[in-house]
């Protein structure tokens, strides 16, 4: 990692050897990180001056930093410079028929209960008139017009709403916060925008499942969610059809701010593609989420269930800033086969009264290793801070690992931190039990982790707490030895 | 109904059954009796298909087909059962959920088509209700948090919703004062059957007097030794297994 590190320092020292020249009609910037790189993006996007300045400075930073090795997360050293940061969006040609879909690919979706004009969308294949997902999301686009409601494609935002988004990009998670943070905010590629107007209460959950166009989610997600004075939103990320990017890293940024009185409620469920049974391939997903509440009795929750990708570092977490704010993160993690996840959140409690709820739930399998890493953080003003944490681990199998790194900072001793957890695994003998009553092996581990995960995915909005419990089913497959 | 045949088992490397005959019929009531260590609850697991206990020789019957072909899972669809000596919790898993789970198992396996939440709930409560089980105990995640005797009620409460063809009961009457004894009694009686079988695995003969066998058999040191009627039972309680070492 000290090697990508003088390799970037090299290459901005030295002449660039590919002869790069900026050129707009180009297609695929060569590989490579530097300016030139970052302003063709910027022009490709047709993006504002302000937003160019907001990348550059972003890279400026980024070269100066050093990869973070901190994480309990074994991986190669990613070579910067080798990977290209801008493709315009690909028109995939269209398959015709499902047929031509990888089988294994159509068999996990058919075990998730995917329908077949759902399964077409996502493997794009052309789509029936029939169901018609520009119409569906027509209507849907309208309703929420009347409303004053902003969603949208993160690029349109720029377009459209701009003093929107120059208001609030990066105003909580500067560039300056982290590497990732830093590289995300040079070569962002796109993501969602959503904004929602004072008083206004969302009427349905906001799915970015509608805003994916057939060309593939983006290496460099950039999203801000904003809910002004009183309003709601639940907005569900991601979904539980298996994803593949010929991108291994994944390096995603989410912004989300809630004013007085209000409540933004965060939903993901990622499936990215973990790599095989031998643990090659697979996605690292390396993800900076924070909320900020800033107002008054605002509201700000977490619900994530992560099964995917080959590497989950993330730690979606909550700047308690408002008087009375509240915080909450709901987490299931999985790791099968070779998966690495650490993940988990920070609290961090600045306003009075404020209060932020943990639970956090580690699953590993096979060779899985699982951490939870969680910081709940006092500040000397904040004055009846109240945190319970809960953090537990499931081992199935005899070859994976759990591993917890609570931390836990109070300057207020008036403050209440309760911190629970528990480690168990799924013994033969329960197994046996349920066997010994008609239940197979596979559906009495499904079942008991499902029990296992309970208190998480009542938060999820129901049609995706659904998808969730069938997805763990999918992704325990061939755990029980 | 149930043909064993010179069965041997070993467990961790040793044997523990050297050759059990047993023929259990329908409509009977069989007890194996015996001293700590004979055997017992060996026999009951290895019938279940346990993974650790070995079956080193001889044969197991069911219906007519070997028994020992089969999973776990398929022999309780098959219709057996096993009252668990030390019933494990299931944290997580509500009782009447696993049991929804279980018995709907079994109906597809049979053809059957699966009961819904409701149907369920209202079987769910009338058995309860014969088992004297509190409602609260339904809603809790499986035996977590249950005393001794409401496991062991608890046990024969699955069984009453699963109404198996062969219950296999592993001292089932260990740790249950009397009241709790005539009540499990009670639901194992209720749910005998011209084409059921149950197979009673106790130390002591007080079970039998509320759940009246029609043979009594002696495990000891892996081996039957002695098969009578339920006077036996009497015989021993009053003689003791030593009575019965000493007339081998």
């Amino acid at each position: 990692m000290a090697d990508g590190n003088d390799r970037l320092k090299e290459f901005t020292k030295g002449e660039y050897k590919y002869g790069f020249v900026t050129d707009i009609e180009a297609d695929t910037a060569p590989p490579g990180l530097n300016e030139d790189t970052v302003r063709l993006i910027s022009a490709k996007k047709n993006e504002p001056e302000w937003l160019l300045e907001f990348r550059l400075k972003a890279l400026r930073h980024f070269l100066t930093m050093q990869e973070p090795l901190w994480p309990h997360v074994h991986y190669p050293a990613v070579d910067f410079q080798a990977m290209s940061y801008y493709s315009a969006p690909k028109q995939k040609k269209a398959l015709d028929s499902l047929d031509e879909v990888d089988p294994k690919l159509r068999e996990t979706m058919e075990k998730l209960g995917i329908s077949l004009e759902e399964q077409k969308r996502l493997s794009g294949v052309a789509v029936d008139m029939v169901f018609d997902s520009v119409s569906v999301g027509t209507s849907f686009r309208e309703k929420l017009h009347e409303l004053g409601i902003i969603f949208c494609s993160f690029g349109e935002a720029v377009q459209d709403h701009p003093e929107l988004v120059k208001k609030y990009l990066g105003s909580v998670v500067p560039h300056t916060d982290n590497f990732y943070a830093a590289l995300n905010a040079a070569v962002f590629s796109d993501g969602s925008f959503c904004y929602i107007p004072k008083g206004v209460r969302c009427p349905m959950d906001l799915s970015t499942y509608f805003r994916i166009n057939s060309a593939g989610t983006g290496q460099f997600e950039r999203t801000l969610l904003v809910a002004e004075e009183g309003a709601y939103v639940s907005y569900l990320e991601g979904c539980t059809a298996p994803m593949r990017d010929e991108n291994q890293l994944h390096a995603a940024v989410v912004e989300l701010i809630a004013l007085d009185d209000a409540q933004i409620k965060y939903s993901t469920v990622q499936n990215w593609y973990p790599g095989d049974e031998n643990g090659k391939g697979g996605i690292y997903n390396f993800v900076t989420k924070r909320g900020a509440c800033r107002g008054k009795n605002s509201h700000i929750s977490w619900t994530q269930v992560e099964t995917g990708s080959s590497i989950t570092w993330k730690y979606p977490s909550c700047l308690l800033l408002g008087d009375n704010s509240v915080g909450e993160f709901y987490s299931v993690a999985l790791t099968n086969n070779y998966q690495q996840a650490d993940t988990g959140t920070k609290m961090i409690h600045v306003g009075k009264n404020t209060k932020s709820t943990i639970i956090s739930k580690g699953i590993s399998a096979g060779h899985g290793q699982n951490s939870y890493r969680g910081l709940v953080k006092v500040g000397k003003g904040a004055e009846g801070a109240r945190n319970y944490s809960q953090c537990d681990s499931l081992l199935i199998g005899d070859r994976c690992g759990a591993h917890t790194f609570p931390y836990i900072e109070s300057r207020n001793s008036g403050a209440q931190i309760e911190h629970e957890a528990t480690t168990s695994k799924i013994s033969d003998d329960q197994l046996f039990y349920c066997q010994q009553r008609g239940i197979d092996g596979e559906d009495a581990v499904s079942m008991i982790v499902n029990g296992f995960c309970k208190e998480v995915f009542r938060e999820l909005p129901m049609e995706f707490a659904v998808e969730a419990q069938k997805l763990l089913s999918v992704s325990l497959e061939g755990s029980v030895g | 109904m149930l043909s064993i045949q010179g069965l041997r088992v070993a467990v961790g490397g040793k044997e523990i059954l050297k050759g059990i005959d047993l023929e259990v019929g329908v409509g009977e009531v069989h007890a194996v009796m015996g001293p700590n260590g004979s055997g017992k609850s060996t026999l009951a697991q290895v019938l279940c298909g346990r993974e650790d206990y070995v079956v080193t020789g001889g044969t197991v019957t069911y219906d007519g087909r070997s028994l020992l072909d089969l999973a776990p899972e398929e022999r309780a669809r098959e219709g057996i059962f096993l009252g668990f000596q030390y019933p494990v919790e299931i944290p997580g898993v509500s009782n009447t959920y696993f049991l929804r789970a279980a018995l709907n198992a079994q109906r597809q396996h049979r053809g059957e088509s699966e009961l819904d939440a409701m149907d369920f709930l209202v079987l769910v409560k009338e058995k309860a209700k014969l088992l004297e089980l509190d409602s609260t105990l339904l809603n809790r995640p499986v035996n977590v948090g249950f005393s001794g005797g409401e496991k062991k009620r608890n046990e024969i409460f699955h069984m009453a919703v699963l109404e198996p063809r062969l219950a296999l009961l592993d001292e089932t009457d260990s740790g249950l004062d009397i009241d709790a004894l005539k009540i499990v009694a009670h639901g194992v009686n209720t749910l005998r059957g011209p084409d059921r079988a149950t197979v009673v695995i106790t130390h002591y003969q007080r079970l039998l007097e509320y759940i009246v066998p029609d043979r009594v058999h002696v495990l000891m040191d892996g081996r039957i030794v002695k098969s009578g009627g339920k006077e036996l039972a009497l015989e021993l309680e009053d003689k003791g297994y030593s009575w019965v070492e000493a007339a081998r």
